[in-house]
């Protein structure tokens, strides 16, 4: 047998968060002269006073992964609400109103009800999670996520021994998401869903911040979900709602493209996509001369859940 | 002066590489954005897409205005086309995939819409390589009939424009539309010819000679043309 010891990031291979700061107080000072319209801000770093820096690590089961720079995960963001660019949501999704926030906890549980953000978070240790995040269209990048996991959250609300998935629901406001209210391409509000022991795993977490800062808006803030072993599709923004379910519940995408896209949306260089091949990736940020690199099985994380797929033939179910 | 201005040979040479400029200044500016070499390669693939388009729109152009000599414009474009799309390629298998052969055999074996865009550039370079006059010599009619396949790669490269996005369907149909109203326009002259040609036809196996001296040239089309008026307008009797 193996055994793995599990060497920590090197500060020096993640984004200078100082530069992150600047950032964020060149959006606060342009918000605070309203040249983005909206008066509102606030990450709820300022509402609950989070200590984003001194954030301990969380689990990882992987060799360190270097960060991919802010500046690309912060620029490069599949937010089809705002817009179907990668670059335009970071200024459309500044509009978006993220506080007050809160959370509706609904299905098969013994504690449902809507929760205050801010109540569920103090419940919650957070950590940084440094995981790869794979994407459906073939390419990749390594964020230093800061959340807690699902599963700590679900135990709170006490699952009922029915519950076999968890469906989360984006938020649905057409006001300031642009897609939503022209009816365009998905059927929103954005669906998706996991199987019980996929959102029980100790790598599936709610992310609330990255980068040693609070979550920006277009990657989700205040809370999305992150599977890092799944296409980067299932780690839905925005989240307003949890439901346990009985039964598997309709994703988005799956809907929209059933022979294109499954529930699982495992990482899977083996099973391509209809149009077009995952058997390699291009990594972001790794500059001109650099090649795709080869896909992993399950994205790297095959170790930690191949174990939740044992019986299962992924072609079929991808 | 419109015209004039129109027939600017080294002009329209000059614009055709201005798109390639501005890649390599936000190439040099780091302005490519996150996904650098994907930006490079897709900004080649639609400026092939747009020159193959501008090399379409040109028949129908000379046929509209009548002007003469448009054949070498659509050669010029042609050719961007082909440089562009060479380009394309040269991105996709060297800064993309490293030239590692075995990874690039199965990324296009499993992804059907690189397919479409093999199929578009072996046309284009099959049109590209029997470009010059001597070819066009040797292939005779055939040359003709070769060149008409433009139109299966144009089909073929909105297919690979489309089926690499996942659902966006707004600007593959924008080059739909285009590329149906210049294909529409085709349709209409062949149609057009079709019926022109069929009005003179005539009924009897009669030929007509109308002048002499050229008797001995129609004596030799006779056995060919199956009563159809020959009218021969001989330059030879003017000089």
């Amino acid at each position: 047998m193996i055994i793995k010891t599990h060497k920590s990031i090197p500060s020096s291979e993640i984004t200078d968060p100082a530069v992150f700061k600047q950032r964020r107080q060149l959006i606060k000072a342009m918000l605070a002269l309203g040249i983005t319209g909206s008066g509102i801000y606030s990450g709820f770093a300022d509402a609950t006073v989070v200590n984003w820096q001194n954030v301990p690590k969380g689990y990882q089961p992987k060799a360190p992964l270097t960060a991919t720079s802010a500046d690309i995960a912060k620029n490069h963001t599949n937010y089809y609400e705002f817009s179907f660019n990668k670059t335009d949501s970071t200024t459309l999704a500044q509009v978006l109103p993220i506080d007050p926030w809160s959370v509706e906890i609904a299905g098969e549980v013994e504690q449902p009800g809507v929760y205050h953000l801010e109540d569920l978070l103090s419940q919650q240790t957070l950590q940084e999670y440094i995981y790869r995040f794979r994407c459906v269209e073939a390419w990749s990048m390594v964020v230093p996520w800061i959340g807690f996991p699902l599963a700590s959250l679900l135990k709170k609300v006490k699952p009922l021994s029915g519950a076999q998935f968890v469906q989360f629901t984006t938020l649905f406001d057409p006001k300031s998401m642009p897609n939503q209210a022209d009816n365009r391409m998905l059927e929103w509000p954005y669906v998706e869903g996991l199987r019980m022991d996929e959102a029980m795993h100790p790598l599936t977490i709610l992310a609330t911040g990255m980068y040693g800062d609070a979550l920006p808006k277009q990657n989700g803030a205040p809370l999305r979900l992150v599977v890092p072993w799944k296409y980067g599709f299932k780690s839905i923004k925005a989240i307003v709602k949890i439901e346990l379910l009985k039964r598997a519940p309709l994703s988005t995408w799956s809907k929209s493209a059933p022979n294109d896209y499954g529930f699982y949306a495992n990482v899977n260089p083996d099973v391509p996509h209809p149009r077009w091949s995952q058997s390699s990736e291009r990594v972001l940020g790794a500059g001109f001369f650099t090649p795709r690199r080869k896909t992993e099985l399950f994205n790297g994380y095959g170790d930690e859940v191949a174990g939740l797929y044992s019986n299962m033939d992924l072609r079929h179910f991808f | 002066m419109l015209l004039r201005f129109l027939k600017l040979y080294p002009l329209y040479f000059s614009l055709c590489l201005l798109p390639l400029v501005g890649i390599v200044i936000d190439m040099i500016f780091d302005n490519l954005g996150a996904d650098p070499v994907q930006a490079l390669h897709i900004r080649l693939g639609d400026w092939s897409l747009r020159l193959l388009w501008l090399t379409l729109f040109i028949t129908p152009l000379q046929k509209i205005t009548q002007w003469r000599g448009m054949a070498q414009y659509r050669k010029l474009l042609g050719l961007y086309t082909f440089f562009y799309a060479s380009l394309h390629v040269i991105v996709y298998l060297w800064l993309d995939q490293g030239l590692a052969w075995a990874a690039i055999t199965t990324d296009i074996i499993e992804s059907s819409y690189i397919w479409f865009g093999v199929t578009a550039y072996l046309i284009i370079l099959a049109l590209a390589v029997t470009t010059p006059k001597a070819m066009v010599k040797l292939l005779g009619k055939n040359w003709k009939k070769l060149h008409r396949y433009i139109y299966i790669a144009s089909g073929a490269v909105i297919i690979h424009y489309y089926w690499q996005l996942k659902g966006n369907m707004a600007e593959p149909l924008f080059y739909l539309i285009i590329l149906s109203l210049l294909l529409l326009f085709r349709l209409a002259v062949w149609f057009k010819n079709r019926q022109f040609t069929k009005m003179m036809i005539p009924t009897t196996r009669k030929i007509r000679v109308v002048k002499a001296d050229a008797v001995r040239v129609d004596q030799t089309l006779a056995g060919r043309s199956k009563g159809i008026v020959i009218e021969e307008i001989d330059s030879d009797i003017e000089t």
